[in-house]
């Protein structure tokens, strides 16, 4: 397999991958995420017994990682790419160590190797079992055997992989800083770096992260989406206009996930003591156990 | 006979807990299969990154067919005990015997239970040891129900002899056990056959598969102190570390970097703990400077370009971290130039524990604390005062907020750079300490009283807010400041009456239970030290208790005196003397605590025991005053001989009521003087 010449041609190889390995290929969820799990695709759809598999990019969003675009791998907005297959198939690790070598990581050269991770999210009430997968000491991706999502049991299993797109395309592509990365075909007609699309919004979101955020917005917002997502779950589940059962756990998911970016902003902009930052945790599991015990009564999750 | 080979082919388990496990396998399997009846000569368990496995050779082939005789219901006995019997013994009628009894006739009945194939015996048990096996944390995955520390792929299960092999049947969740494994994940991961343990250990060679850890380990050590001599350097020992890498790996490949000149200049422990904790990186250090110049690194495969490209891939990701070190450290020493004061101001933004304050309210009471310390530990209050106030200002600096573990190094450093003095940069350093029973304990005076400060503070504080360890709870850590506490007392000779200390004021009503507690933690203290908790507890109510390291010497020297003839003996009569007392005080409801007197003495043997007793008191006195216990012991322990030469002699019950009265009185004075070297009311046996 040739070496991939920009960002761009690993997400592509890694989707054409994954979509021939059976994958669904769905897109980007639609709201401001701290991670690829917090994508309803994987944090909803590990719960039940329905079988799932799909792979997406998720744009993910860490305020308190700005660094203005000048640190060579940190960012406050940067690439996941996320699969989740349920039940987990019993070649996942060779399905992965598959994905590494499409785009471009020759494991005749290269040192791969499974290192003890066990994750954990306090926010979504999840963790599981797994590893950190390193390439020549460098943690490339984190592969995870979910075992519990929003204080649910996971039954059957989902394994979840999340490569770190912006630094193993940095290590495949050969370069130290990201702005300086390929984004598209180097030879291109406009070529176009990592740096030239988002050198300048990684300095616009870092002033605004750290500094000008409005944290009494920020405050609001996070009461009313905490409040918003009770208020969504506390309908009756027959909907009185169209006679239907409808529990409406993905709009209250929504609002969850609206509280936790709300929570890292506050973050970052410094407000949150040491304290109260175990609190707002504890209200965002809150919600997310919640949503997660609303979806399990669904049919998408083979529910009644 | 048979020998037997399992293998539990697995993804990679954990580097920490693979040896455990390798002995868990072991356990489980060998007690199972014995408790069934077969016998073996050795059994030996391995690990690998992805691999547990157990050889035991030598094993009986079947189990031995075994006699049970089983005594059954009376003959004649309603028909429903009798069919139940049968049920239970799996026989018929005809098959009982009837046999006279003291009672009449009972059936009995003779089972022969029949040797099981170790086959069947070896399937049951791995199945059992599978299910229920015990690791630290464990997994489902799939849609399995099984769990095991990460998914269990493949099982081998064999038994050889001299003339065949057989796979032993067992299916565990959709796994049947065969006679194959894989080598190397990416050297060589084809399938092969397996006959034996010889033949599997061979085969996996052949695949880039050590089995053994310690071969894996010996070969990393050796190839790296090569290395390293072949540049005239040395690799910094690392036991902990050996280990790990050793189970991340199946075929070490040892490789060795240089870290680049820009880095050379953090301090060895910053290079030591980036590379170890983020990159499983052992140091080299150069002899000749001192300093740690190179890293090796372990790989876990052979390629054909010698691992450049994974000591390129390795040296890169070092760089990019030890970049971020070298960022902090240089904007920690600018503002450790500076006084550390801002760093200082910013600890009162961080929270210690909602009810106690923020960390810069704990340094101040920290330091008031220690101030009062510094003349019982010897040492000027105004440099200790200084020395708290600064020991943890290094919490705010970015190197410890990257790595924890750093805390109080990186302080003694930044102190330093600050202008402070050398006494006041180790407080900084050792303030912590100890922290394990076998971390050392600080012994320079201002470390210790900052130490003790430190630990006090901790149990004060979190006494005052109720939050003291339960059961097996103890989730900030008070029973290890508590042994902090009395190892810094013990070790440093203190003189150190916590009483004055933990103030009512500052504990609240618990100033006499967290007393208690020390007390406690004390007794486990001096119990790994071989000193009997009654011992401890006989000490314990004595005055000055709360001076533990009084507490401790005395229950040393009670503990001395038991374990002579006398002693034991003389505990014996004090208990005789004490029983009689408390019997006849209970029954005439008066104490006989005064006015024995030497001239109703009737026997010679009374008469000594008078002189033995005044002797004794004249020496205990003195020798208590002055807290030298081995001399009051030993002065007690004479009064042995007279006390049973007393008890042999003489009836206490007299007839004559005065005479009665007087003999109590004298065991009162036993028991006074007995009691006032240690409560030996409390001592066992």
């Amino acid at each position: 397999m040739n070496t991939p010449k920009s960002f761009q041609e690993i997400i592509l190889r890694l989707q054409s991958y994954w979509a021939g390995h059976g994958c669904a290929i769905l897109q980007p969820y639609d709201m401001e995420v701290g991670a690829g799990t917090f994508h309803p695709a994987t944090t909803l759809r590990a719960l039940g017994s329905k079988p799932w598999a799909v792979a997406y990019v998720q744009p993910s969003r860490r305020p308190t990682d700005g660094r203005y675009g000048e640190n060579p791998n940190r960012l406050q907005h940067y690439y996941q790419y996320q699969v989740v297959i349920k039940p987990s198939p019993p070649n996942l690790q060779e399905l992965y160590l598959g994905s590494l070598k499409v785009i471009g990581i020759d494991m005749a050269v290269h040192d791969i190797r499974f290192v003890e991770d066990d994750w954990e999210s306090p926010t979504l009430g999840a963790w599981g079992l797994g590893w950190e997968v390193w390439c020549d000491g460098m943690e490339v991706s984190q592969f995870t055997y979910f075992q519990q999502v929003g204080g649910h049991d996971c039954n059957p299993v989902s394994g979840e992989l999340t490569y770190g797109l912006e630094r193993l395309a940095m290590y495949v592509l050969g370069v130290d800083h990201v702005m300086d990365m390929p984004f598209n075909d180097p030879l291109a007609p406009i070529p176009l770096s990592y740096g030239d699309i988002f050198k300048q919004t990684e300095e616009e979101y870092a002033r605004w992260n750290f500094d000008v955020a409005n944290t009494d917005v920020l405050l609001r917002q996070f009461k009313e989406a905490e409040t918003e997502c009770e208020n969504i779950l506390a309908q009756d589940h027959l909907d009185p206009k169209t006679g239907k059962h409808i529990i409406m756990a993905h709009p209250a998911y929504d609002q969850c996930i609206k509280a936790s970016h709300m929570f890292n902003l506050l973050d970052a902009r410094g407000v949150i003591s040491v304290t109260e930052r175990q609190a707002y945790i504890g209200r965002v599991r809150s919600l997310a156990t919640k949503c997660a015990d609303a979806f399990v009564q669904t049919a998408a999750a083979g529910g009644i | 006979m048979a020998d037997l080979l399992i293998e539990l082919f697995s993804e990679e388990i954990p580097a920490g807990f693979q040896a455990q496990a390798a002995e868990n396998l072991k356990k489980l399997m060998t007690n199972g299969i014995v408790d069934a009846g077969l016998t073996y000569a050795s059994a030996a368990a391995f690990h690998t990154p992805r691999r547990l496995t157990l050889a035991i050779e030598g094993l009986l082939e079947a189990s031995p067919t075994v006699q049970e005789e089983r005594k059954g219901p009376k003959v004649g006995a309603p028909d429903q005990a009798i069919q139940g019997f049968l049920r239970g013994a799996s026989l018929t009628l005809d098959d009982l015997e009837v046999r006279d009894d003291k009672k009449g006739q009972v059936y009995f009945a003779n089972i022969t239970k029949p040797g099981r194939p170790a086959a069947e015996i070896v399937a049951e048990e791995l199945e059992v040891t599978i299910r229920n096996f015990p690791w630290p944390k464990s997994m489902r995955w799939g849609s399995g129900s099984l769990r095991w520390v990460r998914p269990l792929q493949s099982i081998l299960c064999l038994l050889s002899n001299e003339v065949e092999t057989q796979i032993v049947p067992l299916e565990i969740d959709g796994i049947s056990a065969g006679n194959t494994t894989r080598g190397h994940r990416f050297m060589a991961d084809d399938v092969f056959t397996v006959n034996d343990f010889d033949d599997y250990e061979a085969k996996l060679k052949r695949a880039k598969v050590i089995l053994r850890c310690d071969e894996r380990s010996a070969a990393i050590w050796q190839e790296a102190t090569s290395q390293a001599f072949a540049l005239g350097q040395d690799v910094v020992e690392d036991l902990g570390l050996l280990a790990e890498v050793s189970g991340l790996v199946e075929w070490p490949v040892v490789l060795m970097g240089q870290i680049d000149d820009d880095f050379l200049g953090l301090p060895p422990e910053v290079l030591k703990t980036s590379m170890k904790e983020h990159q499983k990186f052992f140091s080299v250090s150069n002899p000749k400077t001192g300093r740690i110049e190179r890293f090796v690194t372990v790989a876990n495969i052979e390629t054909a370009d010698q691992g450049a490209t994974i000591l390129k891939g390795n040296q890169k990701v070092l760089a990019a971290r030890l970049a971020d070190a070298k960022f902090f450290w240089e904007n920690d020493l600018r503002e450790a130039k500076t006084g550390m004061l801002k760093w200082q101001s910013d600890l009162e933004n961080v929270t210690f524990h909602n009810q106690l304050g923020s960390q810069s309210d704990r340094i101040k009471r920290i330091a008031t604390l220690a101030r009062e310390l510094a003349p019982i530990v010897g040492c000027d209050a105004d440099i200790v005062e200084k020395a708290a106030l600064v020991a943890k200002a290094d919490l705010s600096s970015e190197m410890v907020y990257e790595f924890p573990e750093l805390q109080g190094l990186m302080g003694r450093y930044y102190a330093l750079e600050a202008g402070m003095g050398k006494d006041i940069a180790a407080a900084c350093e050792d303030h912590y300490s100890p922290l394990g029973p076998s971390d050392d304990v600080p012994t320079a005076p201002v470390s210790v009283a900052v130490a003790l400060a430190d630990k006090l503070d901790m149990l004060t504080g979190f006494w005052a807010i109720d939050e003291k360890p339960t059961g097996s709870k103890d989730p900030f850590a008070l029973r290890r400041a508590a042994l902090g506490v009395i190892r810094l007392i013990m070790e440093n000779q203190l003189t150190l009456p916590l009483a004055a200390i933990l103030k009512p004021a500052d504990v609240g009503a618990g100033a006499v239970d967290l007393l208690g507690f020390f007390q406690d933690r004390l007794k486990v203290f001096l119990r790994d030290q071989g000193i009997r908790h009654d011992v401890i507890d006989a000490c314990v109510v004595m005055s000055a208790s709360d001076d533990l390291a009084l507490l401790a010497k005395r229950a040393q020297a009670l503990q001395l005196t038991l374990a002579t003839d006398d002693g034991e003996n003389l505990i014996q009569g004090f208990k005789r003397a004490n029983n009689i007392l408390s019997q006849a005080e209970e029954k005439d409801g008066v104490e006989y605590s005064y006015g024995a007197d030497v001239k109703f003495a009737e026997s010679d043997a009374e008469k000594a025991l008078f002189a033995a007793l005044d002797v004794a008191d004249a020496q205990i006195k003195p020798a208590m005053d002055a807290q030298d216990f081995s001399t009051a012991m030993a002065a007690l322990s004479i009064l042995r001989g007279p006390i049973d030469l007393f008890f042999d002699a003489v009836k206490i019950n007299a007839d004559s009521a005065m005479i009665r009265r007087n003999r109590l009185n004298l065991l009162s004075r036993i028991r006074t003087t007995c009691l006032s070297v240690a409560d030996l009311s409390k001592l066992e046996g």
